[in-house]
């Protein structure tokens, strides 16, 4: 590996001449990056050493372990040296060697060795960087977010349980690519996690996952600006990952030339900090540098700590002491004749199964991590458990739970599918029959549900920014060296627990990186880590103000809670004891084992066709609707199938016999699609199907064909009309319906249209309810950001007057000066018409709407029927943008209606905030609506990113749970789980269902 | 006038005695004088100057951590101080100033008394304070002489910031900027809490002082690298809100550029004219807000003035300057959050030799994604040499990232200064 910059050594002479008095001298450029540590030495600018390894977060020591091994060469002269990398700044403080900023050295490091390239990505282990060098040089690195590095490719490699070099073999083998969301590992995990359960193939997956991570560095880094050209490729990722390579290439469309994966990929930036060095003349000797670094070793760190969870060994002894007594009996097996119960927890980690005795005694249990393929695993545990069983005892019920229920269910013939809330509260009951809150902290999950008049009364999931869950813990410890309970046992008594608050994973992330900077130990960072996952489940997920309004009676279970320092810490926040299940693991396997009592004979699997049994997967698209669902078609043996990934029964082919539910989604979509056409007698004009055009729409096509205009739609929103506009979005936390905006307008600049019309409206319709009538502020002015960052959108003509819609005369005169710069004079009078005929169209489309509304009430009421107000936002019937989660809903016998459909039927409430938004005071109405009807339901759709929801959410919650109603909210954004949205919408089922009991 | 909620806790005239107003610490020089002014009227008034941990726990315990950073402080501010112990809780009200419109920065005063009521303080009167609409406080009341005061508090306070940070960066001794711009702000409030109407003369005065003042401190003759701050309001001026970044940047040997509140307000007038004429939607008659507009100017003319004819400090931009640069960039019509002003900002920065710009913004600011990181792109297609960096703020965001991302920023300053030089003064061959 020595040597490889040599080839290129004529360049950099060339550059360096001037820079040194004394190119002789050997420099050392030192590169600390999140994960590893490079350091190269070069004479004459010739590397003579180089060396690459990961320093596991002693960043210090580590370093001075390099040194020593180059001690050889550094040894008998003195030298230049400098630190980069975005854990060196530091250290570099701490011993006083000059900083120098990564992405200004690569720069360096590219005008030397390849100056004709135009673009440079480096992936590291938690930076993102794109530098473009065409037309001004323009640096951009990844915020305050790590998703789409290679700590992500790590993250989710562990979560495949196969090493990173696998699964870039994998990858090279794929056939299909899946969308998964990269900005966080969280949400990854979330859309990998059903892949997985769903027995995708694993090189698809893998493919995926770079994908994931090169749509990340294309919409989060290069924010509009196209790369092309000669592209130079760096860091360590990019350097071993071949897979990541191929994805690169093929997304940027670049040939063999242009994509450049140089040897010296992963020591770039040494290499340029060692050109720094020679330039900043600081010279040192071997021994001098050595001893300033030791003596930093003993640097306080300046963070700030927590109290230790545990004082002494005593305290231990009695917390443990305490816990132990809450268990259930067992048997062994062996002794044991008679009918067992079986209960499965095919959760998105972990695999649980429990076998039950008539009497409920533990027979058998079964926990581990599910390694990617849980259809495998069951069918070794079933073995197991048959073979245990052998003729003595027999299995009289099954059940299952968890995010493979109805795989499971489906592969081994299973009795009962259960919802994971129903059996969690199943087992909790038994352990305390008057518990009034479960929190349940899993592999990558937090559910919590509070307990009242023995119904669940209300359920919170972690949504789409989950933190603190237990894999975060695992990756973490992994990531420094150590397997979780090791890692525990080194937080129980760690005297300082650093504090890293109470946020998103990712940015833990970085609070840790932080912390290992500072040179915390292991220990105190085990501690913090586990403070700050207890934090995050009461802060941000449950959303508690004060810990006393969680319950009376408290039960803690899930894989995370075995973790004592996890426990521990819950304890010490909520200043209380809890109740903490020696099967804490196991309680949604063992709820399932309670249920599955009430069969009397099972149809699950039999031993002997167990031993036939088989099970493959393929994948297809499903043509049922314009959703195109990604279908997982799994074949077991006999031919036996099952389908999982569609959102409604349609791909399953059992269409015919199923009703057909209202559903005033999909009949606003198929409405709004009417409008348009028309005469081109003055031109086309085309209108984007995205943000305000969903509600607004009638009006502009009755004044356009009014004027003799030919309207032209974008049409519906999909993947590929988003990935149209990606290159163009500037800021990357924008809401998910303002990003598909882009692909929308040039998808119209692609259709030849002679105007695009997107106004901006500061002022919406005035319902006259509400305090005032704004739009949010994406929507009234996005087009002021279209118009900047699309290439040719102003050539195409793109009109985007301000206007005000709440008069007729304001309206048309803003509307006619518009008109007549781009198509010419327009009298005065015939836009007046126009107007008036526009707002006529938006008053009878509206009329109908409600009248649907109204009529799908009636239709449920007449057949008894449940119905869900999906309350949201205009654009959020895009199917793009609500992932079908309607048809979900009508799948499991809602009556879907929308919240402008029925809004007119309530009184606004009194809120508590400033209720000045057209859209969101329709939320406060509908609510209200819900609120007054027993058979109504409300589920609130937010766009992640939606800051203005931040403020409806908590007010719409307010509204119903005054009024004794269950809140459910569902974030959405450009991933698409639906088995999350499942789990929540079939809990809601199951406590309604319940309460009524 | 947007008045949020019925029932909400007043400011009685009797609370005006013995109930201190306590006011976040926003913009502390500026503040600073309007908390003398109010007192010249009458009231207690304290700055609030609890930092650290505490007070963004309290902010994300008792307001949705989704609500933009800029809320989690303040409102964290407010519930820390109060929980401190350091107040008789029965005997303050709080003072928040705020935008209105369809931001959703505009619900902070809602906001304020939910998690006031969550923490059980929901007794304490909330005074909010908004040049769009006021609530109505029997013992607060906004007249004109004390909005008169509190525009020269404004004009003041731009001016000591302006020079000030202007000077502090390359000052011989170091605290000697510091200390002249404490002792100015003394002298100011001091003048301020004159009974009756303010002496005009006097103020104009003070101007030429200040400026004189300042021009004498020891300065190294260098060109410090300068550096322009724009963004949400809050985040750009609070040091809470934005890890210290104007320490920062001075720090590493940068002259940092604020544009001033000044601009913000004429922003708020000037957004009602433009309602007038785009939408026919005005709240008052138009002359009024036009009657402000040229008022505030010449205001803000007169300090330019002192400032051109007793130094070479840079002075702020005019007003009409300003606004007439969003030219071909963004409508005047963009008006929630910091609307036009914010590309405004940058284009005046620009335009006054300032092309090294940091754009702060809470983490998924709504209106930022449209004028602040929406135009990036548009003003470097047509300025190649304007150095912008975005930069989020919120509670989970760590330091490192932001140094980083300001450090990148200022490496390639100091490139661009040197390419400059070296077109300058062609090298020797």
């Amino acid at each position: 590996m020595i040597n490889t910059i040599t080839a290129t050594k004529q360049n950099t002479e060339k550059t360096t001449d001037n820079m040194s008095n004394d190119i002789s001298i050997l420099s050392v450029g030192i590169d600390i990056g999140s994960t590893t540590a490079k350091i190269v030495i070069t004479r004459n600018a010739e590397v003579i050493y180089e060396k690459y390894e990961r320093h596991f977060s002693k960043v210090r020591n580590k370093l001075l372990e390099m040194l020593y091994d180059a001690r050889e060469i550094l040894e008998n002269e003195s030298f230049t040296v400098a630190i980069s990398g975005s854990a060196g700044f530091g250290l570099a403080q701490s011993i006083n060697l000059p900083f120098v900023q990564e992405v200004f050295v690569v720069g360096k490091v590219i005008n030397a060795l390849e100056p004709d390239t135009t673009t440079v990505i480096e992936l590291g282990g938690e930076d993102a960087k794109i530098i473009f060098f065409d037309g001004g040089t323009d640096e951009r690195m990844n915020g305050s977010c790590a998703g789409g590095t290679g700590a992500f490719i790590d993250q989710m490699a562990s979560l495949l349980n196969i090493t990173v070099d696998e699964m870039d073999k994998l990858a090279l083998e794929h056939k299909k690519i899946y969308p998964i969301a990269s900005r966080c590992g969280v949400f990854a995990k979330t859309d990998v996690q059903p892949l997985l359960n769903q027995g995708a193939a694993k090189s698809d997956i893998a493919a995926s996952i770079f994908q994931a991570v090169v749509n990340q560095t294309i919409a989060g880094l290069a924010q509009g600006r196209k790369i092309t050209g000669k592209v130079l490729f760096l860091g360590g990722p990019l350097y071993y990952c071949k897979g990541l390579q191929q994805r690169f290439k093929e997304t940027l469309k670049l040939s063999d030339s242009q994509a450049v994966f140089p040897e010296y990929a992963r020591y770039a930036v040494a290499f340029g900090t060692a050109i720094y060095a020679r330039e900043c003349a600081d010279i040192r000797d071997f021994d001098g540098l050595c001893s300033d670094i030791e003596k930093s070793l003993n640097d306080k760190p300046i963070i700030s700590a927590l109290p230790p969870l545990f004082a002494s060994e005593q305290d231990y002894e009695k917390f443990s002491q305490r816990h132990s007594k809450s268990d259930v009996p067992h048997r062994d097996i062996s002794d044991y004749s008679g009918k067992s119960f079986l209960g499965i927890d095919c959760g998105s980690t972990t695999t649980k199964i429990v076998l039950l005795s008539e009497n409920k005694e533990i027979l058998y249990t079964y926990y581990s991590s599910n390694r990617g393929t849980p259809v495998e695993i069951i069918k070794e545990q079933l073995n197991e458990i048959y073979k245990l069983c052998g003729d003595r005892i027999t299995i009289a019920g099954s059940a299952v739970t968890g995010y493979g229920e109805e795989l499971v269910k489906n592969a081994f013939g299973v009795d009962i599918g259960v919802v994971e809330t129903i059996a969690h509260y199943t087992a909790a009951k038994y352990f305390c029959p008057k518990v009034d809150f479960i929190l349940d902290i899993g592999g990558q999950d937090i559910k919590c549900f509070k307990i009242k008049n023995g119904a669940i009364d209300s359920i919170m999931l972690n949504e789409a920014c989950s933190s603190g869950c237990g894999s975060f813990i695992e990756t973490f410890a992994k990531s420094m060296g150590y397997e979780v309970p090791d890692f525990a046992q080194q937080g129980l008594f760690a005297p300082a627990p650093v504090d890293l608050g109470s946020r998103c994973t990712v940015f833990m992330n970085s609070s840790v990186k932080q912390a290992q900077k500072d040179g915390v130990s292991v220990g105190d960072i085990s501690a913090g880590l586990s403070i700050s996952v207890v934090k995050n489940a009461i802060y941000k997920v449950i959303r508690a103000t004060d810990v006393s309004e969680l319950g009376e009676n408290i039960i803690v279970q899930g894989g995370t809670f075995l973790n004592d320092a996890v426990l521990r810490a819950f304890e010490r926040e909520l200043n209380k004891n809890v109740i903490r299940p020696a099967i804490s693991g196991l309680m949604g396997a063992y709820g399932c084992a309670l249920i599955s009592m009430k069969c009397t004979e099972s149809s699950i699997i039999t031993r002997k066709a167990l031993e036939n049994f088989t099970h493959t997967s393929k994948t297809a698209v499903c043509k049922g609707c314009t959703n195109h669902c990604t279908l997982t078609i799994n074949t077991f043996e006999g031919g036996k199938k099952f389908i999982s990934g569609n959102r409604c029964e349609k791909g399953l082919g059992s269409l015919s016999n199923a009703e057909v539910l209202p559903d005033l989604y999909e009949y606003k979509l198929n409405k709004l699609a009417s409008y348009q056409g028309g005469s081109s007698k003055r031109g086309k004009i085309g209108l984007p199907m995205a943000l305000g055009t969903y509600e607004l729409l009638p009006l502009w096509y009755g004044i356009f064909t009014n004027l003799g205009f030919e309207v032209v739609l974008s049409g519906a929103s999909t993947r590929r009309v988003y990935e149209k506009g990606q290159f163009t979005i500037p800021s990357d936390t924008a809401c998910y319906p303002a990003k598909l905006m882009h692909g929308h307008i040039i998808k119209l600049m692609e259709e030849g249209v002679d105007a695009i019309f997107y106004p901006c409206l500061t002022y919406n319709v005035n319902e006259k309810s509400a305090d005032n009538h704004y739009n949010c502020p994406v929507v009234a002015y996005y087009s002021e950001l279209l118009s900047g960052n699309i290439d040719g959108l102003k050539e195409t003509g793109f009109l985007y007057p301000y206007l005000n819609i709440t008069s007729p005369k304001v309206l048309a005169s803003g509307l006619r000066k518009s008109l007549c710069q781009k198509f010419g004079e327009i009298p005065a009078g015939e836009v007046k018409r126009a107007v008036k005929a526009g707002l006529e169209q938006y008053k009878n489309y509206m009329a109908d709407i409600r009248k649907k509304g109204e009529s799908a009430i009636e239709f449920a009421k007449k057949t008894g029927r449940r119905i869900m107000i999906l309350a949201g936002r205009p654009y959020h019937i895009d199917s793009e943008i609500c992932h079908g989660i309607n048809k979900l809903a009508t799948s499991l016998g809602f009556v879907v209606v929308s919240e402008d459909s029925i809004c007119h039927l309530a009184k606004m409430p009194s809120v508590h905030v400033l209720n000045q938004w057209t859209y969101h005071s329709r939320l406060y109405r509908a609510a209200k609506y819900a609120s007054q009807h027993s058979d109504v339901s409300l589920v609130q759709l937010v766009s992640f990113g939606c800051g203005v929801d931040a403020i409806t959410t908590d007010e719409v919650r307010r509204i119903l749970e005054s009024n004794g109603k269950y809140y459910t909210q569902i974030k959405i954004d450009e991933i698409t789980n639906l088995g999350a949205v499942k789990i929540r919408l079939r809990s809601l089922l199951g406590a309604l269902e319940m309460n009524e009991r | 006038m947007i008045i949020i909620n019925k029932e909400y806790i007043k400011f009685t005239k009797k609370m005006k005695k013995d109930y201190t107003i306590l006011i976040p610490n926003m913009l502390p020089i500026h503040f600073n004088m309007v908390i003398r002014v109010l007192e010249s009227y009458g009231y207690k008034a304290k700055m609030l100057e609890n930092e650290g941990h505490s007070v963004v726990e309290s902010g994300l315990k008792y307001v949705h951590n989704d609500t933009c950073y800029p809320a989690i402080l303040v409102i964290g501010q407010f519930i820390d101080a109060l929980k401190s112990g350091s107040y008789d809780t029965h005997k303050v009200a709080l003072m928040l100033f705020q935008t209105g419109g369809g931001c959703r920065a505009s619900n902070y005063v809602s906001l304020l008394r939910k998690a006031l009521i969550k923490a059980g303080y929901g007794y304490v009167p909330v005074v909010s304070f908004s040049l769009t609409g006021l609530e109505k406080h029997p013992g607060f009341k906004l007249t004109i002489p004390l909005l008169h005061k509190l525009m020269y508090a404004v004009t003041c306070g731009d001016l000591l910031m302006s020079l000030y940070n202007q000077c502090r960066t390359t000052e011989t001794e170091r605290g000697q900027s510091k200390a002249l711009l404490d002792e100015w702000t003394e002298k100011i409030a001091r003048g301020m809490r004159t009974v009756g109407p303010l002496r005009y003369e006097k103020i104009k005065q003070y101007y030429n002082q200040i400026v004189r003042d300042f021009d004498s401190i020891p300065r190294r003759n260098e060109k410090p690298i300068k550096v322009g701050i724009v963004g949400e309001i809050y985040v750009k001026f609070s040091s809470l809100g934005n890890n210290g970044l104007e320490q920062f940047l001075v720090d590493e040997g940068a002259q940092v550029c604020v544009p001033g509140f000044l601009d913000f307000c004429f922003y708020c007038i000037y957004n009602s004219i433009v309602d007038k004429k785009l939408y026919n939607m005005t709240k008052l008659p138009l002359f009024i807000y036009k009657f402000a507009f040229n008022f505030a100017k010449r205001k803000q003319q007169d300090m330019i003035n002192a400032i051109k004819q007793n130094s070479n400090f840079e002075p702020m931009t005019p007003i009409d300057r300003t606004i007439s640069l969003c030219d071909g960039y963004i409508n005047l019509g963009v008006k929630m959050g910091e609307g036009w002003l914010l590309t405004a900002e940058m284009l005046e920065l620009y335009d006054s030799g300032t092309k090294n710009i940091i754009c702060t913004q809470p983490f998924g600011c709504l209106p930022n994604h449209i004028c602040g990181k929406g135009m990036i792109r548009p003003l470097k297609e047509r300025m190649s040499d304007i150095n912008i960096v975005a930069v989020d703020y919120d509670a989970g965001a760590t330091k490192v990232n932001q140094i980083n991302r300001i450090k990148l920023m200022l490496a390639n300053a100091k490139e661009q200064e040197i390419e400059k030089s070296d077109k300058k003064q062609p090298a020797l061959v």
